[in-house]
């Protein structure tokens, strides 16, 4: 294996660490107006994440920077030519951001109702906007032969990458929900997981309608064969079993099968991929490989060293993180900073 | 205005925003670290009432910090494409390396400090104030790294027209990084020790919570003396370090059009720009050069022969950055330095003397001063990134090769007019909530001086 698939796969393996772990906090963001409409509640549900949202989206800023780094052409092309939906995102996390930390730190009530719509909104529009994104990477875009989008914004929002933009807000959404569940106790955990239910029975049916369509838009039997292989079938099958454990109260191995579904998921996207970064539609010769839109090979090597130090040591405090803050929270007498 | 044009602005004016809030961050993580640490060694409960006053205060500013860095992060692949395939190949590697060693550090162990008060030992929650503290600082490391290799590029060749990595270790041994952040550190600790100075300040006049802020006063005027005297040594040194590198950023600043040997340093100079020539000057012989080489004479490089010299090195062009602008802003900055140097000082004198702070003559215009910080901030990014024009990177790329050719006026006006909007509203919100926490005083945050048993006190102030 060459430097450049390998830093196509750690590119993979960053953005599966952001769907998983920031798609859960995708999900309590969206869900927390829904779920509760006193102050104390929603205090609780935004709580659950209070520790965590922060450290989860610094895997896409690791990211944006990684690509960067390894795939300087991929990250001009790709930053540049969906230029207003990642204005959207930006948008949204700034939001977001800001009012998970300035909601609490005032007491009138419009204030609060105010931030609990940013964070609400904040929380939407990446998680839909990701998906549509990603979708329009496997689908190809319009790339010219200088390597520059020439599609406009609207070109984006065409009715696959839509579908696919459903498939991450409900996945989302649905993690968001076991994860919940997994952090409270009583009436609320026990609400979350019958809306984690609900959820997964629109996240079945948008992912159906997806991978259907997926077979008309995209030449996926050229490209994987009539079997498509053994990780989008793990990727079904672990999403078949989530619900399985949720009806079955076992919320714990539901969350566990939510991370696989999304792993393998992401996972089956890069392989669409590969070895293209970007799918010119005009021309197969305007493809972005991870060759052509790569840095050095000195570059990479010196960021494959400082990845292969850095990337266990994160995984290690981020992990020890979640074992000092596994306790549930509840809805009574709960010390709470958001 | 073009899609260059309206890139520069929207760059410029989210810099600049994220860079309102970045130094208070750098800065005060470190003093609420300190604090902590006294509460550590010393087991007095006014030091925890420190801490976590002062970390309120520094939660309300790391949020807007953070947010908007994303933007900054994100924007060099979507407004400036083709400068992101020109240098990416060097660029890239600092942003990269920034995101996987310091900011995942210091947002995972944020999250640990804020929510960890209870639920870990004294020690451990000590060493997460620390983490944090030098995450960020290690963020700036890796940003000026990067923005280092656009002032003077270093460890490159030029293959199939674009930068390639040849030396990363020359990237970060790059002499403008060993100036410039030194130079940023420092003025982030003279930030936050203005700030808490400001504030502490306000209360004392006030005859408020008075061992409480007598210690934060303390705390912050020894840093911010010795903060402040860094930032002055080392912005010498910048400066002559620019007059190496990047001579017409100096001549630039001090409206100096001609070669002159010794140089005369510009007092006051009223300019024609488009005539390039001095409307009314006053000027102070051989200072100029003394500044730039320590002795009374040395030639320092003008303008209109440095735009000779360029013309024949790098082919016809104006290669003369916003004069006006550039001067301004270098004037601005060194002025409220050495305000900042005559307050601090002065703020020592006092302390030095162990008298009680709130008898201190003029003690009721420190809060003012904390725009002082601000205002050199601001004024040093912008010279040092509207000095190198009309370059994006010195010598190699200009600005005007540098845009997104994907992008349209309309596309980038809109985004443009939405930032500034928005972080209009989110510095409103800003300026409430720091004015609010700042002006109620520890009472608030801390439960400092209410009569309950310490556990109910912390529980409190989570609750608000």
């Amino acid at each position: 294996m060459d430097l450049n698939t390998l830093w196509f796969i750690l590119i993979g393996v960053l953005y599966t660490g952001f769907f998983v772990l920031e798609g859960f906090d995708f999900g309590v963001g969206m869900l927390m107006p829904f779920l509760r409409k006193d102050d104390n509640g929603r205090r609780v549900i935004l709580n659950t994440v209070g520790p965590h949202w922060d450290g989860n989206e610094v895997w896409l800023l690791t990211a944006g920077g990684a690509t960067f780094a390894a795939f300087p052409g991929w990250y001009a092309t790709l930053f540049s030519g969906f230029y207003l939906p990642l204005f959207l995102i930006l948008i949204g996390l700034i939001l977001r951001g800001i009012a998970f930390e300035f909601r609490s730190k005032d007491e009138n009530p419009r204030w609060r109702a105010m931030w609990d719509w940013a964070i609400c909104i904040g929380s939407f529009i990446p998680a839909l906007l990701f998906g549509v994104a990603f979708a329009n990477l496997v689908r190809g875009v319009p790339i010219d032969a200088n390597f520059n989008y020439a599609g406009g914004f609207w070109n984006l929002l065409n009715p696959f990458a839509l579908l696919g933009g459903l498939m991450t807000l409900f996945a989302f959404l649905m993690h968001g929900a076991t994860f919940l569940s997994l952090k409270t106790t009583q009436n609320l955990s026990e609400t979350a997981r019958q809306w984690a239910f609900k959820l997964w029975i629109v996240t079945v049916v948008v992912g159906v309608a997806y991978t259907v369509f997926s077979y008309f838009e995209l030449d996926v039997v050229g490209k994987l064969g009539v079997n498509p292989g053994i990780i989008p079938i793990t990727a079904i099958i672990t999403l078949l079993l989530a619900g399985y454990f949720l009806r079955t109260r076992r919320t714990g191995w539901a969350f566990i099968m939510n991370i696989l579904t999304i792993a393998f998921a992401t996972a089956t996207i890069f392989f669409q991929l590969f070895p293209n970064v970007m799918i010119s539609s005009l021309d197969p010769a305007f493809n972005l490989t991870i060759y052509n839109a790569s840095s050095s090979a000195y570059t990479l090597r010196v960021m494959s060293i400082v990845a292969l130090i850095f990337v266990p040591v994160v995984l290690a405090y981020q992990g020890w993180t979640y074992y000092i803050f596994r306790r549930r929270l509840n809805e009574k007498g709960e010390s709470l900073h958001y | 205005m073009n899609v260059q044009s309206l890139s520069q602005w929207q760059f410029a004016i989210t810099c600049v925003y994220h860079f309102f809030f970045v130094p208070l961050t750098l800065g005060l993580s470190v003093l609420v670290a300190i604090m902590e640490t006294q509460y550590v060694r010393t087991g007095n409960p006014v030091y925890k009432a420190m801490t976590k006053f002062w970390g309120k205060l520094f939660l309300i500013n790391f949020a807007m910090g953070v947010v908007t860095g994303i933007v900054m992060e994100f924007q060099f692949g979507m407004n400036w494409a083709e400068y992101s395939r020109y240098v990416g190949d060097i660029f890239g590697a600092p942003l990269a390396i920034e995101a996987l060693l310091a900011f995942f550090l210091e947002s995972t162990f944020l999250g640990v400090w804020i929510f960890g008060w209870d639920k870990l030992s004294k020690g451990v929650h000590l060493a997460a104030i620390w983490l944090v503290a030098l995450g960020s600082n290690i963020s700036a490391l890796w940003i000026l790294i990067a923005n280092s290799f656009m002032q003077q590029p270093v460890g490159y060749s030029i293959e199939n027209g674009r930068a390639v990595m040849q030396d990363f270790g020359a990237l970060l041994s790059n002499a403008n990084v060993w100036v410039q952040f030194p130079h940023v550190i420092a003025s982030a600790l003279t930030t936050a020790s203005f700030f808490v100075l400001g504030i502490s300040a306000y209360h004392l006049v006030r005859k408020h919570q008075e061992d409480f802020f007598q210690r934060s006063f303390r705390i912050a005027t020894v840093t911010g003396a010795i903060a402040v005297l860094l930032v002055l040594l080392i912005g010498h040194s910048q400066a002559q370090h620019m007059v190496r590198t990047q001579p017409m950023k100096m001549a630039a600043a001090e409206a100096l059009w001609e070669t002159a040997d010794p140089a005369s340093f510009s007092l006051l100079t009223i300019g024609n720009e488009a005539e390039r020539r001095d409307v009314f000057a006053i000027r102070i012989p051989n200072l100029l050069s003394l500044l730039a080489y320590n002795r009374l004479n040395g030639e320092v490089k003008g303008i209109l022969n440095l735009q000779q010299e360029y013309e024949a090195t790098y082919g016809p062009g104006n290669y003369v950055p916003p004069i006006a602008v550039s001067y301004w802003t270098f004037r601005i900055m060194v002025g409220a330095g050495m305000a900042m140097i005559a307050i601090a000082f002065y703020a020592l004198f006092f302390v030095m003397q162990g008298k009680s702070l709130g008898k201190i003559k003029f003690l009721n215009l420190f809060p003012l001063a904390i725009a002082l910080p601000y205002l050199a901030n601001t004024a040093g990014w912008m010279l040092t990134e509207l000095g190198r024009q009309p370059w994006i990177v010195f010598g190699l790329l200009k600005t005007e090769n540098a845009y997104s050719k994907s992008l349209s006026a309309g596309q980038v006006l809109t985004t443009l007019v939405l930032f500034t909007l928005l972080y209009g509203v989110l510095m409103v919100a800003d300026l409430y909530l720091l004015r609010k926490y700042a002006v109620a005083g520890p009472e608030k945050v801390s439960g400092l001086g209410k009569k309950r048993a310490a556990r109910t006190t912390e529980e409190e102030s989570y609750w608000e």
